[in-house]
């Protein structure tokens, strides 16, 4: 049993989602890929679905809620997105960056 | 987007069926018992509970501030759980308040709180609602009905993963001599997706 990933971002982090279109199951919402999002919270540690869905093996991983602007995601609109993504989805990402990466 | 789920799920449903009856035929299974469960469970699911927990929190702010923090810990207050499926679901209930309104989806599938509101409407479940309520919440409420205030902050909420979100109504105005029943009647599953006002 290998050590469970610690949960690396804390409520207030600001992350940027992965860009990857990958080829298998994932539950990182197409919507929702290549922005920049805040940590809300950690709500758990589950096994990632993309590596399930392939019968790769698949510890338990921190699951976080992520709040975007939908700006930030659409481009337009004054309202709020908060999405639930497994800590595979995320990189860190500094104040400022682009909040979104050109896809 | 994956897939419409709102029809029949042929494929899905037939593999459903040959692992029952595998399981039938090795004496694992006992299909009465499932249909029992099965009953039992979706006896139980119902928006009703949705709308208990509402009322009581709208009459204890301390069961209100439980409520929010850990709503699976507050749940087994009013004898309810996010349980009856294969493990229990974390639930997150979010509060609309005159600053802000709350709008639950899936847009991945259709992941909902049944144990709580009961199995969900078709169009919860239709690429319309899943695709254009992340994109134009206002819009999609005004089609049900439901214009919010411009300078409410609208938030939706995409069950993405392992969580499940219930909306808190804000308790209505001219409603301080109802008691916790009569409350209870006022809230609408729609009320508690957050695509209609309570």
């Amino acid at each position: 049993m290998t050590e469970p990933i610690a949960p690396v971002f804390a409520p207030g982090d600001l992350v940027r989602t992965r860009l990857a279109d990958p080829p298998h199951h994932t539950r990182l919402p197409r919507y929702a890929r290549g922005a920049v999002g805040t940590i809300v919270e950690m709500h758990g540690r589950y096994p990632l679905p993309d590596n399930r869905a392939r019968r790769v093996p698949a510890e338990p991983e921190p699951v976080y809620t992520v709040r975007f602007a939908a700006k930030d995601l659409f481009g337009e609109g004054s309202h709020m997105v908060t999405v639930d993504l497994w800590h595979s989805y995320l990189q860190p990402a500094q104040p400022g960056a682009a909040s979104k990466e050109p896809s | 987007m994956s897939g419409d789920h709102s029809g029949p799920q042929a494929s899905l449903a037939a593999q459903v069926r040959h692992l029952e009856s595998l399981l039938e035929q090795r004496g694992l299974l006992d299909a009465e018992s499932l249909d029992r469960d099965l009953a039992a469970y979706l006896t139980r699911a119902s928006p009703d509970n949705g709308a208990r927990v509402v009322a009581r929190a709208w009459l204890d702010n301390g069961f209100r501030d439980r409520l929010l923090a850990d709503a699976n810990a507050a749940l087994p207050e009013l004898g309810l759980s996010m349980g009856g499926g294969l493990q229990e679901q974390r639930l997150k209930v979010v509060a609309n308040s005159g600053q802000e309104h709350n709008v639950i989806v899936c847009t991945l599938c259709s992941c909902y709180p049944i144990a709580l509101l009961g199995p969900s409407p078709t169009w919860y479940k239709s690429e319309a609602y899943r695709s254009r309520v992340v994109r134009d919440p206002r819009a999609v409420l005004s089609e049900f009905g439901y214009d919010l205030p411009s300078e409410v902050t609208i938030h939706v909420w995409d069950a993405s993963a392992e969580s499940r979100y219930m909306v808190l109504p804000a308790r209505p105005g001219g409603t301080d001599d109802l008691d916790e029943q009569s409350l209870a009647a006022l809230v609408t599953r729609n009320g508690l997706i957050g695509v209609a006002p309570v």
